[in-house]
């Protein structure tokens, strides 16, 4: 292993958070304590209680799952489509690092930088409503494996990406949707039948249930099934990433 | 001694179907600069980025140092040291940390007085905490030369290193490539300034149409180029050359008209005085003459036109 060339890309990739602090911590945070004034206080006084939970609690782990997977797939594929638009990829692709080591560079430190965030959101959460953990190591690994997942897909979309259009284009038109319907705001049984059952082909779900049942101890579906959605999901995403390696996709000509 | 980079067989065909690269064969001597000359579209980019890891053969090997550079990428390219021809650079970072960045990549412990010693090599040392949007082109070129410096490779590769650089800078850079060499660097570069060649490399490879055409010690060429070419415009035209004259190879052309003669201007007599009696002597009359030598760039031209 080539750890100093892991090192090398991931403190790189932090600096570049610390330089753009704003956009990638202050901005996510502002924008999450406006879901809170506009769902938690103002919606939320209306609504009383979902599953014996408050409203305005009830939404903390969707809001931070949101911000997860936006930020994780943002950072990572900017992180990755950067190099190759600006061409210093040249310099990655000719070190003497292996693939998995790359990816652990990259994926590692946008990672990083969502749990980071998540934990920021969490704490501001806490100004708001009151919040307690019911499952503080079972929240850390939803946490951490969604980080992960969700980056190794940004870093997926970063490569495939050959616009800046087009690096836009699976977070607005895919994840936010998702992430929207994937039971963020509201609890999947509150839903008619049919909704239900089409709600429940969105992976997105699972991720949200399984974080929201470790802090209340709620859940729409199965803890195991979350966790085992969310592991099939990772193992897919490290799969073509694989495959992108294996072939030069998008990377070597 | 074993060649330090060993090209076998090499050929590279796109997505698009395009063949830049045809069965090259190449061996880089250990400690050579080495120049590869050819026009643009040639495939000279191509071969670099196959050897340094960037795009991928489509037949034949490489080995650096006896390590394949498939198998054994990452022996073969952590000896390398690559300056590519486009301006490729970080813009935010400073240049001592884009600089620090390419070390680690390459896996080599911090070394802040390497990178210091490099930096003021090529004279970046007052720049080294400047953004490198804030430079200048001929700067972000040094500091691409700074980032493959700083691993401190046993083989450099320069892609068209003084394109857009001032002569003076030109200079500058050629005095550090010449001390990388002193310090047992083998340099490949790639150019198409002929006299960038002439002025710095050991020997010459030429490359066009995805083939090398042509490797040779400079000196050998420099030999080619010491010839000089004297024509005779004949006064009268006649039919063959008297066989009073046949030690001077003259060759007889333009109808008649014309006489040439090839001789070499490093031997110590140019044989022009004897000649010039002989022909008064065989009653060869001549209203004009001139003297033409073949230049690197002759050699270079003649060599990519041919068929």
């Amino acid at each position: 292993m080539n750890y100093r060339a892991i090192r090398a890309i991931y403190l790189f990739e932090m600096a570049r958070t610390w330089r753009t602090l704003l956009q990638s911590i202050v901005s996510p945070v502002v924008s999450t304590s406006l879901y809170f004034v506009v769902f938690g206080a103002a919606i939320g006084s209306r609504i009383t209680e979902v599953e014996g939970v408050s409203y305005g609690t009830f939404i903390v782990p969707g809001l931070v799952m949101l911000s997860v997977l936006t930020q994780s797939i943002a950072n990572a594929s900017f992180g990755i489509y950067f190099p190759k638009f600006v061409g210093t990829i040249y310099e990655i692709l000719s070190a003497p690092i292996s693939y998995f080591e790359i990816i652990i560079g990259y994926v590692g430190a946008a990672a990083t930088k969502s749990i980071v965030l998540g934990l920021i959101i969490m704490a501001t959460a806490g100004l708001f409503v009151p919040l307690h953990i019911n499952h503080p190591i079972w929240m850390l690994t939803f946490l951490v494996l969604t980080a992960v997942t969700f980056s190794l897909f940004g870093f997926i979309i970063g490569i495939w990406a050959d616009g800046f259009e087009k690096l836009q284009m699976i977070p607005m038109l895919v994840v936010t949707p998702l992430t929207f319907l994937g039971g963020s705001f509201y609890s999947v049984n509150m839903l008619p039948s049919g909704w239900r059952t089409i709600t429940l082909l969105n992976p997105v779900v699972y991720l949200i249930s399984g974080f929201r049942w470790s802090f209340y101890g709620i859940a729409d579906v199965g803890v195991g099934l979350s966790l085992g959605m969310t592991l099939g999901f990772l193992a897919t995403c490290l799969a073509i990433v694989w495959w992108i390696f294996r072939t030069g996709y998008r990377l070597k000509r | 001694m074993s060649p330090i980079i060993s090209v076998s067989n090499l050929s590279k065909v796109y997505g698009s179907g395009f063949k830049a690269l045809n069965n090259i064969n190449l061996d880089i001597r250990r400690g050579e600069i080495f120049a590869l000359l050819g026009p643009n579209g040639a495939g000279k980019t191509t071969l670099i980025s196959i050897i340094c890891g960037i795009a991928n053969p489509s037949e034949g090997n490489v080995s650096v140092d006896g390590h394949d550079i498939i198998k054994s990428y990452r022996a073969a390219r952590s000896m390398i040291g690559l300056v590519p021809q486009e301006l490729h650079t970080d813009s935010f970072e400073s240049v001592w940390a884009t600089v620090s960045f390419s070390r680690g990549l390459f896996g080599k412990p911090k070394n802040p007085a390497h990178i210091e010693k490099v930096l003021k090599d090529l004279s970046l040392w007052e720049k080294k905490d400047s953004k490198i949007i804030t430079l200048s082109g001929g700067m972000k070129r040094r500091v691409m030369i700074a980032k493959a410096l700083s691993h401190e490779p046993q083989i450099l590769f320069l892609d068209e290193p003084t394109a857009g650089v001032d002569v003076e800078l030109r200079k500058g850079m050629w005095e550090v490539v010449r001390t990388l060499r002193d310090a047992g660097v083998t340099i490949i570069l790639t150019t198409h300034y002929i006299e960038e060649a002439e002025e710095m490399a050991d020997r010459i490879g030429v490359i066009n149409k995805g083939e090398i055409i042509l490797v040779e010690d400079k000196a050998k060429l420099m030999e080619k180029l010491g010839r000089k070419q004297l024509k005779l415009h004949l006064a009268h035209r006649i039919d063959a050359v008297p066989p009073a004259l046949a030690p001077y190879h003259l060759v007889l052309s333009e109808g008649g008209t014309e006489l040439v003669y090839d001789y070499d201007t490093a031997g110590e007599r140019t044989g022009i005085t004897s000649l010039l009696g002989d022909l008064r002597n065989a009653g060869i009359r001549f209203s004009d003459l001139e003297t033409s030598q073949s230049s690197l760039e002759d050699i270079f031209v003649s060599l990519v036109r041919a068929p």
